[in-house]
């Protein structure tokens, strides 16, 4: 992510604007645009009854909460992946680091089902999980195993670059200075990796606010339960509402943005924080 | 370097070639079926067939293409703009809400054809585990505290709509002793309201007993007979067969309630698109086929009800006995059921906020 402040003096600069500018009115402003269009031939109190229905309440609840959870796990985890794959060195490491990559390409419909082959009453693991008392296909912990599935190589994708930039002489320096291991981590690795890390997690995050292919099938898309809010939008467009549908996108896509601009926010006051206080 | 050359040049004459070739077959004809996800294998034999004849009665060559998926979804994707010559779907109310909301065919497509152009019917029944251990012989069983019942959701599945109304229309059957003139009777006023009641408390206990909602019809069979959840699913009869065939009736059987809906898959002609195309009269052979023996006995293959009551009857063994009542009969026709019961805040949608309080 490094900055540079003088594209100025680049050449090409009115034609890469410009095509940027082009290209993200035609593939992401435009349809946005429309979707908030057919939203807005809702009248104020119309929109804020769909906003407001008990069903609606619950799917965001259940949205946010698993999209949520599943990020947080992905930080901890995905960190740790990323720390073995870039730190040590071990046979089957480039398979492992393939791997990572198969939630990006996999189709999220196959995701779905796989997961809950595995994780159903008669599946390898629902079996013995099953026994423990614990139900994960068709509850919200499935949701949250199908979101950590799907935000998982965000994670990992984004730390890894971070992790091997770390200097390995400041962590010799600290350690001839008498630090222990957690001080290296802890005042060294993390700081430098934490920016990337918040990167991971909001991508992560964002990414299983959306996520809908997977889920559909692992979620038991029981009313005020197990429905997630893609899926009613789905719903409504099943029944041809399609203002209702865009009133609903509007709202995550509010809310959305909301949460990833305050991520944005405080990963720049944390980054200032860091640098100008170590000065 | 010259080898790669000289293959670009070898490779761009082929697709020249090819390209002209298909540009020289544009008396070919292009249909486009679009229909719902149970009817695959039957359109693949009725096209086959179907053209087939067309060509030695006319001499034209013609192409027919389906495609398949969720009604619901199929009729959205004719409304916006995918050129379908015909439309075979699940319910007339997604056919309707292409006349109405797409303005594609004309208010009267459903009496354009005999039998409320429905070539085929079906109907709700059950599938079990093999030996039937839950012991699952009609709706009444479908409630009781033990059984677990698998079905789709009926706000995305035109199919778990049928079921949903298949299983309201039996309780009103019983209460109303099968007599539908009580309905629009004034006088019996009284009952009507004390069966819907019961209808209603029914229907609620049988979805409390539905641990998941899929989103397809297609995708709750495989819930069931694949990952072993539920002890009952309530399945098209053409699915539940299908079923049966596909992974052996070692593992499933069939049982057919007392009473179900007779469900009508309707099929149409989309008007602005054949005109355009100008393929009418290929796309109302291809519909008139399905009437035909040949078409009604291809039906019957595939384990619909053919309307031909001669075909029928060389099928005793396929399709079981069971009193059978119609959508207009019980709910008076899809777009009053649709409102009562399926839209937003409808009669289903309460079932779960009601029950949470």
């Amino acid at each position: 992510m490094a900055e540079s402040r003088q594209h100025t003096v680049l050449p090409g600069f009115g034609l890469t604007v410009g095509y940027t500018t082009f290209f993200l009115s035609a593939i992401v402003l435009i349809p946005l645009a429309a979707m908030v269009l057919k939203a807005s031939s809702l009248s104020f109190s119309q929109f804020i009854a769909v906003l407001l229905d008990p069903r609606v309440i619950a799917s965001y609840k259940l949205t946010f909460g698993t999209s949520l959870l599943a990020a947080l796990i992905n930080v901890v985890f995905g960190f740790l992946i990323a720390w073995s794959l870039v730190r040590y060195d071990f046979p089957g490491r480039k398979v492992l680091d393939a791997l990572i990559d198969m939630p990006f390409a996999l189709p999220t419909a196959v995701s779905g089902i796989a997961l809950t082959a595995v994780f159903a009453q008669d599946g390898w693991l629902g079996q013995q999980l099953a026994r423990m008392g614990i139900q994960v296909v068709y509850t919200w912990l499935g949701i949250t195993i199908a979101l950590t599935l799907i935000g998982m190589p965000f994670v990992v994708r984004s730390v890894q670059p971070a992790l091997a930039e770390v200097q390995r002489d400041l962590e010799d320096a600290a350690e001839t200075l008498g630090a222990n291991r957690f001080t290296v981590f802890w005042r060294i690795i993390f700081p430098t990796v934490l920016p990337a890390l918040l990167t991971g997690f909001t991508m992560a995050f964002a990414r299983g606010i959306g996520e809908y292919g997977s889920v559909i099938f692992i979620a038991g898309n029981l009313p005020m339960k197990t429905e997630i809010t893609p899926l009613l939008i789905v719903i409504k467009l099943e029944q041809y509402d399609y203002v209702g549908a865009a009133a609903l996108g509007c709202i995550m896509l509010g809310m959305s943005f909301v949460m990833l601009l305050s991520i944005n926010l405080l990963q720049a006051w944390g980054r200032r924080r860091l640098f100008v206080g170590k000065r | 370097m010259r080898g790669i050359y000289f293959l670009s040049v070898v490779l761009l004459i082929v697709l020249t070639a090819c390209s002209a070739g298909t540009a020289n077959d544009t008396n070919q004809i292009q249909l486009l079926n679009v229909s719902y996800d149970p009817t695959r294998e039957l359109y693949r034999d009725v096209n086959e067939r179907f053209s087939r004849q067309w060509l030695a009665k006319t001499g034209q060559h013609i192409s027919i293409k389906q495609s398949h998926g969720g009604s619901g979804s199929q009729a959205r994707a004719v409304i916006e703009g995918l050129r379908a010559d015909v439309v075979t779907l699940a319910l007339g109310y997604d056919i309707d809400a292409i006349h109405k909301r797409g303005k594609k065919l004309g208010s009267d497509w459903q009496t354009r054809l005999p039998d409320n152009s429905s070539p085929y019917t079906s109907t709700i029944v059950f599938l079990v585990r093999k030996g039937n251990p839950k012991n699952i012989h009609d709706w009444n069983d479908l409630i009781r505290s033990d059984v677990q019942v698998v079905t789709p959701n009926p706000k995305t599945s035109g199919g778990a709509r049928w079921n949903y109304l298949a299983a309201w229309g039996y309780v009103m059957d019983r209460e109303l002793q099968g007599n539908w003139n009580k309905l629009n009777d004034p006088s019996a006023i009284e009952q009507v309201a004390e069966a819907q009641a019961k209808a209603e408390q029914f229907v609620a206990a049988l979805y409390r007993n539905t641990p998941v909602l899929d989103r397809a019809a297609r995708a709750a069979t495989n819930t069931f007979a694949q990952r072993g959840i539920g002890d009952v699913l309530i399945a098209w009869e053409n699915e539940a067969l299908l079923a049966i065939k596909e992974l052996g009736d070692q593992h499933l059987e069939l049982v057919a309630p007392s009473s179900s809906i007779l469900a009508e898959p309707p099929v149409a002609i989309v008007d602005t698109v054949v005109d355009r195309k100008g393929t009418r009269q290929v796309a109302e052979a291809y519909l008139q086929y399905l009437y035909s023996d040949e078409g009604q006995e291809l039906v019957a293959n595939h384990y619909f009800r053919p309307r031909n009551q001669a075909v029928m009857n060389r099928y005793p063994n396929t399709f079981p006995v069971l009193r059978l009542f119609t959508i207009n009969e019980v709910f008076g026709g899809w777009q009053k059921a649709q409102a009562e019961h399926f839209a937003d805040g409808g009669r289903f949608d309460r079932i779960y906020t009601v029950a949470k309080g």
